[in-house]
């Protein structure tokens, strides 16, 4: 109980400055967090919020399952294979540095407006980061378990799920997490630019029609149900994967 | 047949090279095909896996149900403890998991490298009790690694003594009272006898 009792005050102290900033500014452009709310109400009555937040989750979703497996498959191959890595190394560092608005841009070029180029490109926004991390965990896999397999005779497919991927889950976990929060945003920008529904296309639609507190509105909402899907999802699958690191010894 | 000598003189690597993990030498091994068990240095288990995991995974996938697992794991003196986790062993228990391990694959070939090294004596003692029942068990060619003398005169049948390193073999000394009669005393005896031997050989012993 007492835990809760600080965050809790955070929160009331920045909800109490916020309030007081937007009777001080008394404009449109500042809505207090009453506004806010009543917009976020209507909003969630209507079912629109629900659509909208559902429609980007799922793109969010998507692009996450996308990234991590083809990340993951190619971090997995250059931590591995030095002559993959020397080879595709360069395009790594090339990839990491191209804007991701660009990258978006492209696919709708190339690709057509569509929802595949959509997802396609905020997934290749993330590779290239869950490349870096599966492929440092794939260079620092520890050898003698390797050499245990070997002489055990452990078929290709034991090698990857008892001795290799194991050892990355903490890799990965790195991945999913940062992930998450930059797939998240590129989503929003790809929803702006070339969907007609979601999180961010609306957010697009209450910018033309001025509606800060609309904004304010989906925004919280958005936030709110990632972190939860932070701590109720990725944080137990990251701890149950990773359990057998919190026994203590026992004689 | 235990391996004797100094540090560095290249018993580990000699025992690689047998299980086919270094291939970076020159000259020519000779090895009938078989099944290999190795108990490395440190247990080398999967801190990952269950104790039980650890041990089933050594077999081929169908076998890993089999009773056969948790017999050997009785054999060990681990039964019921199948469940725990590496870290939650003693340096003890993780090498009789080990021995487990190596002994369910019902190996042709047994190699294993100073497997009773950095244990408190009496545990020490319990192994080497142990690896003897098993062995009387299931007669299984051995390839043991010490730099402890009276461990590989309680155990071996043949010693084989390598110089320090690069190690060559030097000397060849077989055992031939039975591992039973081998009491400390008769140890001590052998060992008293071989660290008087005149030639050269002997006195990396020393």
């Amino acid at each position: 109980m007492r835990r809760a009792v600080l965050p809790l005050l955070s929160f009331a102290l920045l909800l109490a400055l916020w309030q007081a900033a937007a009777v001080q500014a008394a404009s449109r452009v500042l809505p207090g967090p009453d506004a806010v709310f009543t917009v976020l109400l209507r909003e969630a009555a209507s079912g629109a919020l629900v659509h909208h937040l559902g429609i980007t989750l799922l793109r969010v979703a998507a692009a996450f399952v996308v990234a991590m497996a083809v990340g993951g498959a190619l971090g997995l191959l250059l931590g591995r294979s030095k002559a993959a890595d020397r080879l595709f190394g360069p395009w790594l560092v090339l990839f990491l540095n191209i804007p991701a608005l660009v990258v978006i841009v492209l696919a709708y070029v190339w690709f057509g407006l569509t929802e595949a180029a959509a997802i396609g490109a905020v997934a290749v926004n993330k590779i290239p980061n869950v490349v870096v991390l599966v492929r440092e965990g794939a260079r620092a896999a520890d050898a003698r378990y390797s050499e245990m397999a070997q002489v055990y005779r452990f078929s290709p497919f034991d090698r990857l799920r008892h001795v290799l991927l194991p050892q990355l889950t903490p890799y990965f976990a790195a991945a999913a997490r940062s992930g998450l929060a930059l797939i998240w945003k590129i989503v929003l920008v790809v929803e702006m630019l070339g969907r007609s529904d979601g999180v961010g296309f609306q957010i697009n639609l209450l910018f033309q029609m001025f509606d800060v507190a609309g904004i304010l509105a989906y925004t919280i909402a958005f936030v709110a149900v990632v972190q939860v899907l932070e701590y109720a999802v990725l944080q137990p699958a990251e701890a149950r994967l990773l359990r057998w690191r919190d026994v203590r010894a026992e004689a | 047949m235990a391996l004797v000598g100094p540090s560095g003189c290249g018993k580990t690597t000699m025992l690689n090279i047998a299980a086919g993990l270094d291939r970076a030498f020159d000259g020519e091994v000779e090895r009938a095909a078989g099944t290999l068990g190795y108990v490395f240095q440190d247990p080398r288990l999967l801190p990952w896996r269950t104790v039980r995991e650890n041990v089933a995974l050594a077999l081929p996938r169908r076998e890993r149900r089999s009773p056969r697992v948790d017999e050997t794991l009785a054999a060990v003196e681990m039964a019921g403890m199948g469940e725990r986790y590496p870290l939650q062993l003693s340096l003890g228990m993780a090498r009789r998991v080990a021995l487990a391990r190596a002994f369910v694959v019902d190996p042709d070939l047994l190699l294993m490298d100073e497997a009773f090294v950095s244990l408190d004596e009496p545990t020490a003692q319990r192994l080497r009790a142990l690896l003897a029942s098993l062995l009387e068990k299931r007669p299984t060619a051995v390839l043991f690694v010490t730099h402890n003398l009276r461990e590989a005169l309680a155990l071996a049948d043949r010693l084989l003594v390598l110089s320090p390193g690069p190690g060559r073999v030097v000397a060849e000394v077989p055992v031939r009272i039975p591992r039973a009669g081998r009491g400390p005393e008769v140890v001590e005896s052998l060992r008293a006898d071989l660290l008087a031997r005149p030639e050269p050989a002997f006195r990396v012993l020393a």
